[in-house]
């Protein structure tokens, strides 16, 4: 073999360590557990839900009185509640195939079709309306296996119960500030 | 030559002619202007295709893919022309619902992440209202337990779930339950009815994709007229043309008759397409190719003629082609012309016969008088080409006619919104399009019927309450 140009001997190596390097990259996932996925993933979740109930929802609604939130927020030119804003989020990532799926359940619904479901979902949100801790557990839907992982969903601000316990289709009335008012399920299909 | 011989012969020409003109019939795509061949590809169809598709049957790529994609292509193509209305309508029912995997259960029952699964094509034995052709009981599929969580519904037939004035599948915008109560106090006629007005000569200076540059906005005189030798003096159409919101807004001839060719070069165009409309009419463009008069043309077909409709038509407007001008009539662009007389022309069922005897045409004519005050009157176009809003890319409101009758359309109470509640309250609304005799009469006369879907809301409402204040008796609540 003919010696390599010293010119081009660097762009090599740097080639090499970089396609070393991208492949480390791609690679550092399947490290993770589904656990650690499911929570990084709810982490994102969790903040995002926070931030705009606090700094959106409850600000313009509850402290200044700007704006009201309403679950039919186009005729009522109003903010989306967070709960829409949780779902929509959901549904365009179900649109994108992302390859998981979450959504906002309770014990006590205000729209029934968020009520458990599975005998998972039902278990989780029990025991994370108990402990207050997360919930995980291994489920067969549909003929597929997922990992799903149970979130408590807590009242972080006044306009979470001031909602709910007023609303005409709640089933519960006395949720108080901290309450675990449900729970966020989220899936991650299992190889 | 042998008789046998012979006899292969003339079976393996016979047998390459038939195979030939069959494939006449497929490989040309559409089959257009070719009425044998059209003959031909229609013995394809598996079965007669529904009132929804069959001005494109012809046209099989539109729906199958380019190599019979499968379900997938299938369903694409279904989205291509149905997605946008759907997401305009907040569907009730999106696909996310059923590929969540909590709904497994119930998305093996009753698979809508596929639009044909409640709609297959070619199926005229089982094809019902809406092209539906499912049996009558797919709702109570997921919702049987309906009675529990909602007490006002105990003991309602499934077959009672989309009755008119209750539920539909996709689009509830005028049913939901804070809908219902927000309009339950209306009279059947409003104080003050009144249509919303077009706002596009107001909001043109706004409108970013408006080509003022080349046409400012200006009144222009005979003088103005930049058609040169391209028009054959003296021409009463420029009379027409001098009497429209065109010539007064300095939309000159070459604005619709000089269409940019590929080559980059502005050339005469004797009799512009739809195309040139879009220039400023957008939107409008996009409506009108989205329903059953402009369909044919996005698929590259001949335009519609009423001769090809399956409802009822006037024989001497057999021909006409629907293009633009078919309803506008070039050069005069008369909107109240187009709103009533455009329609009529072609349209010769009950309900279209019977509205110049209905009050709607009453109130129009008086409107035309100048009797009555404008947008009091009603045309066919005010409940089936209704006036609505429209947000522009540059976010500019327009208030513009959704020229896609097929919009609104069926079930009708989608109409509510668009059109009916401009002028009536909700309950006179559910109670006159409940009657498909009141419909064909085109609404002379009163319902006779009420319709309970305001006081089923209010009874729950009044429930909520009770349970409100046990709540606070109780001393709970935030
Ligand atoms: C202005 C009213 C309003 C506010 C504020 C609000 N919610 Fe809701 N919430 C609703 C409605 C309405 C639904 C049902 C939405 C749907 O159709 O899925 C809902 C749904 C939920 C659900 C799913 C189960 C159910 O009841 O259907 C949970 C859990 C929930 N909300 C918790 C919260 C929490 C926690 C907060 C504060 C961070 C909050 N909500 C703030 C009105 C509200």
């Amino acid at each position: 073999m003919k010696p390599m140009n010293p010119l081009i001997r660097p762009l090599v190596a740097g080639g090499i360590a970089l396609a070393a390097l991208t492949a480390a990259a791609a690679e550092a996932p399947s490290g993770w557990s589904y656990k650690e996925i499911a929570d990084a993933l709810h982490a994102i979740m969790e903040s995002d839900r926070t931030v705009y109930t606090r700094n959106v929802v409850n600000r313009l609604q509850n402290e200044e009185k700007v704006i009201k939130a309403s679950e039919h927020w186009k005729d009522d030119k109003a903010l989306p509640l967070p709960a829409q804003m949780f779902r929509y989020g959901a549904e365009m990532v179900a649109e994108k195939n992302a390859g998981f799926t979450y959504s906002l359940l309770s014990l006590w619904p205000v729209n029934k079709q968020n009520a458990a479901k599975t005998a998972v979902e039902k278990e989780g949100l029990e025991a994370v309306a108990k402990s207050g801790q997360p919930y995980y557990k291994e489920e067969t839907l549909g003929g597929k296996k997922y990992y799903t992982a149970v979130y408590p969903d807590k009242a972080v601000a006044k306009a979470c119960i001031a909602c709910h316990n007023d609303h005409k289709d709640t089933p519960r009335r006395d949720f108080k500030m901290g309450d675990v008012m449900g729970g966020v399920v989220l899936r991650i299909p299992m190889k | 030559m042998s008789r046998h011989w012979r006899s292969w012969l003339l079976w393996g020409v016979l047998s390459a002619a038939l195979a030939g003109v069959f494939a006449a019939g497929l490989t040309v795509d559409s089959a257009q202007g070719s009425s044998w061949r059209a003959e031909v590809r229609s013995l394809f169809l598996p079965g007669a295709t529904s009132h929804g598709h069959y001005q494109i049957e012809l046209k099989c790529n539109a729906c199958h893919g380019a190599a019979f994609g499968g379900r997938e292509a299938l369903q694409e193509a279904c989205v291509k022309c149905h997605g946008a209305e759907l997401k305009a309508a907040d569907d009730k029912h999106p696909k996310s619902k059923f590929t969540d995997p909590r709904n497994a259960d119930r998305a093996a029952l009753l698979d809508a992440t596929q639009c044909v699964t409640c709609h297959v094509e070619h199926r005229p034995g089982i094809t019902r209202f809406a092209g539906v052709t499912l049996s009558d009981d797919y709702c109570a599929i997921c919702h049987r337990d309906i009675g529990k969580d909602r007490p006002t519904h105990q003991g309602l037939a499934f077959t009672t779930c989309a009755s008119s004035g209750c539920h539909n599948f996709h689009d509830n915008r005028a049913l939901y339950e804070d809908f219902l109560l927000k309009h339950a106090a209306e009279p059947a006629l409003l104080e003050q009815p009144a249509l919303p007005e077009r706002n596009f000569a107001k909001v043109l200076e706004d409108l970013g994709s408006y080509p003022h540059d080349r046409y400012p906005v200006k009144p222009l005189g005979r003088d103005a007229i930049d058609a040169g030798s391209n028009l054959k003096a003296p021409a009463p159409v420029v009379d027409d043309w001098l009497a429209t919101a065109h010539a007064k807004a300095g939309v000159n001839c070459s604005a619709c008759h000089r269409e940019k060719e590929p080559a980059g070069e502005h050339a005469w165009v004797e009799r512009p397409s739809h195309k040139v409309c879009t220039t400023c009419h957008e939107p409008e463009v996009k409506g009108f190719l989205a329903g059953k008069h402009g369909m044919r043309l996005v698929q590259d077909l001949e335009p519609m003629r009423p001769a090809l409709a399956r409802l009822p038509m006037k024989h001497d407007a057999g021909d006409k082609p629907l293009t633009c001008i078919a309803c506008h009539g070039a050069h005069r662009f008369d909107t109240r012309a187009a709103a009533v007389e455009g329609c009529l022309a072609c349209h010769d069922d009950t309900h279209s016969r019977a509205f110049k005897a209905s009050l709607h045409y009453a109130l129009w004519q008086k409107e035309s008088k100048g009797e009555l005050p404008a947008g009091s009157g009603v045309s066919c176009t005010t409940c089936h080409m209704p006036r609505v809003s429209h947000r522009t890319p540059d976010d500019v409101t327009r208030i513009l006619v959704q020229h896609n009758q097929n919009d609104t359309l069926r079930p009708n109470e989608k109409m509510i919104r668009s059109a009916c509640l401009h002028c009536h309250g909700l309950q006179f609304s559910l109670d006159a399009l409940a009657e498909p005799k009141l419909a064909a009469a085109n609404f002379k006369g009163q319902p006779a019927k009420r319709i309970e879907s305001i006081d089923m809301a209010k009874r729950a409402e009044a429930r909520a309450e009770g349970s409100r204040r046990k709540a606070k008796d109780r001393g709970q609540g935030g």
